[in-house]
C-alpha cells in the first residue's frame, strides 16, 4: 500500500471537513502513515472466503408500528442551536459564499 | 462514626434500611468529597448538588414510606435506591451538560434522558454528577480530555487510563461506590486495572445505547464501575435489557442471579470448583511488565487452588487485533463524529459560508487525537481503499471472532488473561507516538471485536500500584463472569492489598496541590 503524501492529507481532511493548520497537516503526514504502517500485518492473511463482521449481534431489521408517537418538543430540539429563528435553525450561506 | 464514603454500596443500602443513614448523608458526604480532590485529580466535569440533595431526599421519602409500610415493603426497595452515582460526561442527563470530553459540545444542554438515566432515575440512585474522560471515548489515559487529564490516585503524577478516567477515579478515590463508564476498545476494564477497582464492559447488545454519544457504534458498550463484584453486578442488573429506541438492544433477559451473589466466601468459592478457564498465550504480550505478568500468574494459581482447571489456550489472530481495530473504529467514528459541525448545537466557529464554518468549528474545536481517527477513518472509507481497510478489518474481525467461539465450543467456562500490560504509566509516557498508547489496549480490544462480554477486577499491586485480571466470556454470560469473579474476591478476601486505599488519597486532598495537567506539564519539561 502506498503511503500518504501531502496532497492525500489535504484531500482526506477536506473530505472530513476539517480545517488543519501546516504544522497539523505536516505532523498528520507523519503521524498517519506510521499508523497506516500497522495495518501492513492484515495483508499476510487470506480472507478471500471469510465473510465481513459488520455486527456482532444477530439482529436485523428492527421495526417498529408506524404510527404517530410524542417526540422532543421543538424548544427543547432547538434550545441549542447557535443562532434561531421561530422554528428554524440560522444556518451560514450554503451557496454563493460570502 | 463510620466514613460513610468507605462503604460498598450493599452496605450503604443495608444502613438506608434501618435508617442508620440517609440518601441525604450519603450524598452530603459524597459530594463533598468530590469537591475537596477534584483540583488535584480532575475526575469530575460536573458537580450537581442541587440535583443530587433533591434526588437524595426522594429516595429518603420512597425509604420512609417503605418503613411505615413495613417490613415486606422495605425487603422489596431496589438495591440502588439512594445510592450515589457518577455518569461518564458521555451520557445524557436532561438539562445538564454532556460534553463527550470536548470543546466540540462545550455549552451543549442534552434535552433528555438516557435510557440508562431513566433506569437509574426509576431506581432511584442518586446521580452526583458527570466526569472527566478522552475526548470522545478516544483515548486510554484521559490524557486527551479537553477539560485537562485526571490524575490517578494510587500516584498523582501517573494517570487512571481511559477513556472512562474520570468514572474510574470517582469510585477509586470514593467519591461514590459506583459509576457508569463506556467501553469501545477497552475504556472501562483498562481503568479499573489501572486503579484497582472492578469495571464490566457487558456482551455487545446488553445495554442500550441510546443517549450514549455514540464514538464506535459496533464497539460500544455502557458498564459498570465498582469496588467490590457484587456493586457492579446489582448495576449492571439495573441498567441492563431491551430499549426499543436501541435496534442493538438484545431481547435477551437480564438474569436475577446479578443481585443474588453469595455474601460469603465459601460459598462464593464454589463457583470456582469444577471451572475450565483458558489462559490465552497471545495476552502475555511482548514488552508486557515482568511483575504485572508475575501478579497475573500468582491469581491463576489462587484460582487452580479454588478449584479451577487452568490451561492455555491460542487465540491465534489476537496479534491482527490492533491493526483491525484501528481500522474499524475510526471508521465508524468519522461517520458517527460527522453530526458535529456547529449547526444544530456547539459553538459555531466561522463566519462566511458554511464550508467555511465546518473547517474553523470541526479543525480548532475536536481536539488532535480525535482528529487523528477522523482522518484515518475517512481515508479507510474512502473510494480506492474501502477494500483494502475497511472491508478486509470486517474480514478479518470474524476470524478474531471465531477463535473465541472454538474455545467456547470446546467447553471452556470463561478466558483468564491480564487487563493491561502494564499499571499507570505517567504523564506523558505514551503521548509521543500514538501507537504506543493504542498498545495499552491490546489485551481488551478483541473483545470487543467479538462483541463479548469482559470485566477486570483487582488481583494485587506491583510496585505499589493496582494490577487487574480480567476475564472473559461467552456472549450473554455475565452472571457466569460475576460468579468466578466473586469466588476470586473471595479466596484473596484476606490479600494484604485488599482493603489498601490509593495511597496518595491524603494528597490530593489537598488544596494547593497541582492540578493533573499541571503536574503533567511539570513532568514533560523534565522529558527533555
Amino acid at each position: 500500500m502506498p503511503g500518504l503524501t501531502r496532497s492525500d492529507v489535504e484531500h482526506v481532511a477536506h473530505l472530513a471537513r476539517l480545517g488543519l493548520t501546516d504544522d497539523e497537516l505536516s505532523l498528520l503526514e507523519g503521524q498517519l502513515n506510521h499508523i497506516l504502517d500497522q495495518y501492513t500485518i492484515l495483508a499476510r492473511l487470506d480472507t478471500e472466503q471469510i465473510p465481513p463482521t459488520a455486527q456482532t449481534i444477530e439482529l436485523e431489521n428492527i421495526l417498529r408500528d408506524d404510527v404517530v408517537r410524542e417526540s422532543l418538543p421543538v424548544d427543547a430540539v432547538l434550545a441549542n442551536a447557535p443562532e434561531r429563528e421561530g422554528d428554524f435553525i440560522v444556518v451560514p450561506p450554503v451557496l454563493g459564499g460570502d | 462514626m463510620t466514613d460513610l464514603t468507605r462503604l460498598l454500596a450493599h452496605d450503604m443500602a443495608a444502613r438506608l434500611r434501618t435508617g442508620e443513614t440517609s440518601s441525604r448523608e450519603l450524598a452530603e458526604a459524597h459530594l463533598n468529597a468530590a469537591e475537596r480532590d477534584n483540583r488535584s485529580l480532575n475526575a469530575w466535569l460536573t458537580i450537581d448538588r442541587d440535583g443530587a440533595i433533591a434526588g437524595a431526599d426522594a429516595a429518603d421519602a420512597r425509604l420512609a414510606a417503605a418503613r411505615a409500610e413495613g417490613p415486606e415493603a422495605v425487603v422489596a426497595l431496589h438495591p440502588l435506591l439512594g445510592i450515589p452515582i457518577a455518569l461518564k460526561d458521555l451520557i445524557s442527563v436532561e438539562g445538564g451538560q454532556c460534553t463527550a470530553g470536548s470543546r466540540i459540545l462545550e455549552g451543549y444542554i442534552a434535552p433528555y434522558d438516557a435510557h440508562i438515566t431513566e433506569r437509574l432515575r426509576d431506581v432511584g440512585a442518586v446521580v452526583l454528577g458527570k466526569t472527566n474522560m478522552d475526548e470522545f471515548a478516544m483515548g486510554s489515559s484521559n490524557e486527551h480530555s479537553a477539560y485537562g487529564p485526571v490524575a490517578n490516585p494510587w500516584d498523582l503524577e501517573t494517570v487512571p487510563g481511559g477513556s472512562s478516567g474520570g468514572s474510574a477515579v470517582a469510585v477509586s478515590a470514593f467519591h461514590a461506590p459506583l459509576s457508569i463508564g463506556t467501553d469501545t476498545g477497552g475504556s472501562i476494564r483498562q481503568p479499573a486495572a489501572l486503579t484497582g477497582i472492578v469495571g464490566l464492559k457487558p456482551t455487545y447488545g446488553r445495554v442500550s445505547r441510546y443517549g450514549i454519544v455514540a464514538f464506535a457504534s459496533s464497539l460500544d458498550q455502557i458498564g459498570p464501575f465498582a469496588r467490590d463484584v457484587r456493586d457492579a453486578a446489582a448495576l449492571l442488573h439495573a441498567i441492563a435489557g431491551r430499549d426499543e429506541r436501541d435496534s442493538t438492544s438484545a431481547p435477551e433477559p437480564v438474569p436475577d442471579s446479578l443481585l443474588h451473589l453469595p455474601a460469603g466466601d465459601d460459598e462464593a468459592a464454589g463457583a470456582l470448583r469444577g471451572k475450565r478457564l483458558g489462559l490465552p498465550r497471545e495476552y502475555f504480550v511482548a514488552g508486557m511488565d515482568p511483575d504485572v505478568e508475575r501478579r497475573i500468574r500468582e491469581a491463576v494459581s489462587a484460582l487452580e487452588g479454588a478449584g479451577a482447571r487452568v490451561e492455555e489456550v491460542s487465540l491465534p489472530h489476537t496479534d491482527y487485533g490492533l491493526a483491525t481495530y484501528y481500522i474499524v473504529a475510526p471508521a465508524e467514528a468519522s461517520a458517527n463524529l460527522a453530526r458535529y459541525d456547529g449547526i444544530r448545537y456547539g459553538p459555531r466557529l466561522g463566519d462566511g459560508d458554511v464550508l467555511g464554518n465546518y473547517l474553523a468549528t470541526r479543525g480548532r474545536l475536536f481536539g488532535p487525537e480525535v482528529k487523528r481517527r477522523i482522518m484515518l477513518g475517512t481515508y479507510a472509507l474512502s473510494a480506492g481503499y474501502y477494500d483494502a481497510y475497511y472491508l478486509k478489518a470486517q474480514k478479518v474481525r470474524t476470524l478474531i471472532k471465531r477463535d473465541f467461539d472454538v474455545l467456547w465450543e470446546q467447553g471452556f467456562d470463561a478466558l483468564v488473561a491480564p487487563t493491561s500490560p502494564s499499571v499507570a504509566f505517567r504523564f506523558g509516557a505514551k503521548m509521543a507516538d500514538p501507537v504506543a498508547m493504542y498498545l495499552s489496549d491490546a489485551c481488551t480490544l478483541p473483545v470487543n471485536m467479538a462483541g463479548l462480554p469482559g470485566i477486570s477486577i483487582p488481583c494485587g499491586l506491583s510496585e505499589g500500584l493496582p494490577v487487574g485480571l480480567q476475564l472473559i466470556g461467552a456472549a450473554w454470560s455475565e452472571a457466569e463472569l460475576f460468579a468466578l469473579s466473586r469466588g476470586y474476591e473471595a479466596i484473596t478476601s484476606s490479600a494484604d492489598w485488599r482493603g489498601m486505599e490509593p495511597a496518595q488519597l491524603a494528597a490530593a486532598a489537598d488544596p494547593a496541590a497541582p492540578t493533573p495537567a499541571e503536574r503533567a506539564a511539570a513532568l514533560s519539561g523534565s522529558h527533555a
